[in-house]
């Protein structure tokens, strides 16, 4: 069949005369329009596959046996109950697998299933591969473990001092250190004591952030096998493969090449998913003891044990500024909990800090932020990774600025825009287009006719903040691409690309195939994305720190481009004109000067072919490594682009029972280039919840020694931890701003990330608006309301340790009541 | 204890052997490889498992297999017929309401029975069908504008059919 004989069926699908005219007249031909989300069809008709819809032939099941205890001692393990049980496969624990690991390479302190010592109630010990669930559940019963308890830390206070009779957490790094302590750093940018005097304003406060976990609905699934080569194949609910790849090859002591890491669909992550964790290590280790494949699937519980959310903070904050209200000094001193384990803690402890310097300028700023393990399940990336917190109490800081000088907040805020150039700690900005961020919410929210004016009881608030599109050093240290993707084109005019990055529901699939499609002429749907498995795409770190969309877009970019000029190329010569004059755009290749002279996409492709050989390209992106700040810690922090966002949310307060009812979160968001704007609103949309639901409803907490069962998570389940209905979500309204980034794909910035950190201090400063009370601790639940509205009033009522939500609860954290002592386990037990 | 139980699954008249204790979704998810409704939590919390038993929207996690006994099972692989997706899929799509996707099986039960009842529902009233489906990407709003993109164009079919029947 020569090319010529499927012009018409392409031809008719191509676009028309007249759309291609317009096509042309356009900067983009797709990109910025409102495009279909690639795998929305399958998601849809339930025809994607997710790691637990995988089932193959001779399939185990295996479950994991978890500690009850916060911290003890492993004294025996007998598993021999278990495996004389009908149908039970194999058992495997902590000394199959002893090497430790973490996601950081220099805090490696965990092991796949614990070896001497566990360090919060889940963590896991045993784990066991049976013929079907139920008994792998009733061998999981028959396992016996002797522990002797030690004292355990709640309160990461008495974890920072402990009793020096009392073993730490983890062994000290040091003789003499405190084992309790994973890291501890200050910086200090510019002469921060002498402007705090020099100020004529300072406001003071002290902020709490209450732990918060992911809570995807997928729960984590990993699926082991390894074939007769003696090729081990695991499948996870992973957003971050790579990774994955090389901590099973170190942990299992293989050659890394004779692994392959699969990502399935992945049913959301938002940081809860973003390093190694047991189940993927143990369904590999019993996959090579059986020669069978093996299942392992989360229950919902556990999935609040492997947590990695949101750590608690406690903030003490000081704010000096000049009577314009200009930032002259900020000074942070920051305790974080961390929970049992590193996890990425090593980089939170610094982004605590690192990632408050913009938009605003500082004219000093020094913050002292310290990590402290305790026995709760770990704490690491949850969306907006580490600098929700710290953005939280500073913005709410601005506010109490902004009534101290009688200023309008957002007036406060422009008056403070840094603009690009270096923040104070050497971050490179290159765009920000906060200044109208703060435009689009003020006027679409009415602010002006709102705020101070809307009776009482109703309130609006107003907060900013700057994320992160990537980092510009990855978390093993190399200098190789930090993404990449191959791309083909063929014959018909379909582009294949591999992609190595993890599509997690944000779209980064369809990120590479708008990209593809754009450069390349081809009809959207005639571009197949292949992504995420390691054995089929190039290297792409994962996602995280809300670089995908920026590093693969670039990375594609790169790729479609050599193959573009190699088809325009080839196209020019046949009709003997400059290679610049051939425009390759919906469906076609065309005469720029002449568009009456075109042919199919597929046509160009072969005579393309016809001169170069078989097509195909590799892209890559790697980021600026000469740009950070030249101390110690001046990596941390450095990314290739900066977003920024402005909320302004409006809010009813009941002052009766405290309950507040948030109405609407106005969102505007500048993400350089919304690439497709559905997909970019939905990240605006999606963070802006994740926040809102952090202010009002959320809190990952443990019962106390008094109430028995110290350290066991609260409530671990979907009903207990509240997470907001669609009755509970306020009207959120994304305005999207643009403001074209030099070094993003085509000017794009990150979405993901950046949208979630003002609804917390936007709802914090509106209750203010509303009832005139601070909310300085979260989540803002009715009870903490009400006292706060009761002491506001004069009537001052005690924090009796009663729950601060409907949820039993015993921890202390509201400023007023008592700390509870740290937890021994009664012996006997 | 094992026993035979016989329903009709997106119109097909499916039979097989489930132990006793095995819920609905455990039936369609490992007894038939229907993998469409998923499990997010295994004990009717967050609504990825819903399925339509007789037209109502029920929790398939905590609904035993044996209650399905003769009766009608629609699973979101029955949504879309040979001659295109349901007018909710084709809306999820275009509107950007499925994100990860995990839970958007179980919602488009919920907005499917809802649609079934009232063919002009409230935002209000599609917040209401949808309050017991936890989803964790969206923020809802793409999945509301979608179901209501959906009842948009049924209604209007609707009315195009009546105008073609007074025609």
């Amino acid at each position: 069949m020569r090319p010529e004989e499927l012009r018409p069926r392409q031809a008719s699908t191509a676009a028309s005369d007249h759309t291609l005219d317009e096509l042309i007249e356009r900067e983009f031909a797709l990109i910025g329009s409102r495009m279909l989300k690639g795998d929305g069809m399958a998601k849809a008709t339930g025809r994607a596959v997710f790691t637990d819809d995988l089932a193959l032939p001779g399939m185990l099941h295996a479950k994991i046996v978890r500690s009850p205890h916060p911290h003890a001692r492993i004294l025996s393990i007998d598993t021999a109950g278990a495996e004389a049980m009908e149908g039970v496969k194999a058992v495997v624990t902590g000394a199959d697998m002893p090497e430790k690991y973490c996601i950081i390479p220099w805090t490696r302190d965990e092991e796949a299933l614990c070896v001497d010592k566990v360090r919060f109630v889940g963590d896991a010990v045993a784990a066991v591969a049976a013929v079907d669930e139920d008994t792998a559940n009733r061998a999981v019963a028959a396992i016996r473990v002797l522990y002797e308890p030690l004292p355990a830390y709640f309160d990461p206070r008495d974890a920072l001092e402990p009793d020096p009779e009392d073993e730490p957490i983890h062994a000290p790094k040091k003789e003499g250190h405190n084992g309790n302590i994973t890291k501890t750093l200050k910086l200090e940018f510019g002469a921060v004591d002498e402007e705090m005097e020099a100020s004529d304003v300072v406001v003071e406060g002290d902020y709490y952030f209450e732990g918060s976990t992911h809570a995807p609905i997928e729960p984590h699934c990993a699926v082991g096998w390894v074939d007769l080569e003696g090729k081990l194949t695991v499948w996870s609910s992973t957003q971050v493969p790579h990774y994955l790849h090389r901590e099973l090859a170190r942990v299992l002591d293989l050659d890394v090449a004779r692994i392959r890491v699969v990502q399935p669909v992945v049913g959301g992550a938002f940081g809860g998913k973003s390093e190694p964790f047991d189940l993927e290590f143990c369904v590999a280790k019993l996959a090579q003891k059986t020669g069978r494949p093996v299942k392992i699937l989360y229950t919902r519980e556990e999935v609040f044990y492997s947590h990695r959310g949101r750590h608690p903070m406690r903030m003490k904050c000081r704010l000096g500024a000049d009577r314009k209200g200009r930032i002259r000094a900020v000074d942070h001193d920051i305790l974080l909990d961390g929970g049992a384990y590193a996890s990425f803690g090593l980089v939170t402890t610094y982004y605590a800090g690192q990632l408050l310097t913009a938009p605003y300028a500082f004219g000093s700023y020094r913050f002292d932020s310290t990590r402290v393990y305790t026995n709760k399940p770990p704490c690491g990336p949850k969306r907006g990774h580490g600098s929700v917190q710290p953005r939280f109490a500073f913005e709410v800081q601005l506010d109490r600025l902004a009534r101290e000088l009688e200023l309008d907040p957002i007036e406060l805020r422009r008056r403070n825009f840094m603009g690009t150039g270096r923040t104070i700690n050497e971050l490179r900005v290159q765009s920000n287009g906060f200044m109208e961020c703060l435009d689009a919410v003020e006027k679409a929210s009415g602010w002006k006719d709102k705020f101070g004016r809307l009776p009482r009881g109703r309130g609006i608030g107003v907060a900013g903040s700057c994320y992160i599109s990537g980092t510009n050093y990855p978390i093993y240290p190399n200098d190789m691409p930090q993404s990449a993707v191959q791309m083909a084109i063929e014959r018909s005019g379909r582009v294949t690309v591999w992609s190595g990055a993890s599509e997690i529901g944000q779209g980064s699939d369809s990120v590479v195939a708008y990209i593809a499609a754009e450069e390349l002429g081809v009809p959207l749907d005639y571009v197949r994305v292949i992504s995420a498995d390691t054995d089929h795409v190039p290297v792409d770190l994962g996602a995280y720190s809300s670089r995908e969309t920026f590093m693969v877009g670039n990375a594609a970019i790169h790729a479609a481009r050599q193959l573009r000029e190699k088809v325009t190329g080839a196209v020019a010569e046949m009709w003997e004109v400059a290679a610049g004059r051939v425009g390759l755009a919906g469906g076609w290749a065309f005469d720029l000067k002449d568009t009456a002279r075109k042919m199919p996409i597929s046509e160009a492709f072969n005579i393309a072919e016809a001169k170069h050989g078989t097509l195909g390209a590799t892209g890559w992106y790697d980021t600026p490594k000469d740009v950070h700040g030249e101390y110690r810690g001046g990596t941390i922090g450095a990314s290739p682009a900066y977003s920024f966002t402005a909320h302004v949310a409006e809010v009813e307060v009941d002052e009766e029972t405290g309950v507040v009812d948030v109405k609407n979160i106005w969102i505007a968001h500048d993400c350089g280039r919304a690439l497709n704007p559905v997909l970019v609103e939905g990240q605006m949309e999606g963070s802006a919840y994740m926040g809102f639901a952090e202010a009002l409803m959320e809190e990952q907490v443990f019962k106390s020694h008094m109430e028995g069962k110290a350290g066991l998570h609260n409530g671990p389940s979907l009903l207990d931890y509240r997470i907001p209905t669609s009755l509970d979500t306020p009207e959120l309204e994304s305005l999207i701003i643009e403001s074209i980034d030099p070094e993003g794909p085509y000017g794009a910035k990150e979405a993901g990330e950046g949208p979630l950190h003002p609804s917390i201090p936007a709802i914090a400063n509106a209750i203010h608006d509303a009832v005139g009370i601070r909310m300085d601790s979260l989540p803002f639940s009715p009870p903490r309301v009400w006292r706060a509205l009761q002491a506001a009033s004069g009537r001052i009522v005690e924090d009796d340790g009663s729950p601060a939500t409907s949820m039993p609860r015993g921890r202390g954290d509201s400023p007023t009541s008592a700390r509870p002592l740290p937890y021994r386990t009664p012996a006997g037990l | 204890m094992w026993s035979l139980v016989r329903f009709e699954l997106n119109q097909d008249r499916r039979e097989l052997g489930v132990a006793s204790h095995w819920t609905l979704l455990e039936a369609l998810r490992y007894g038939l490889g229907m993998t469409g409704s998923k499990q997010g939590c295994d004990k009717g919390d967050c609504g990825a498992c819903t399925v339509l038993l007789d037209g109502e929207p029920t929790l398939s996690c905590i609904t035993p297999a044996l209650e399905a006994e003769g009766r009608r099972v629609t699973s979101v692989e029955g949504l879309a017929t040979a001659e295109g997706p349901h007018p909710l899929q084709a809306a999820f799509g275009e509107c950007g309401a499925a994100q990860c996707g995990f839970c958007t099986p179980g919602i488009l039960m919920s907005a499917a029975a809802l649609l079934d009842r009232n063919l002009d529902p409230t935002r209000d009233e599609i917040k209401e069908a949808l309050s017991g489906n936890l989803c964790r990407c969206t923020g809802y709003t793409k999945i509301l504008d979608a179901v209501e993109l959906a009842a948009r164009r049924l209604r209007e079919a609707e009315q195009a059919e009546d105008e073609r029947a007074t025609a």
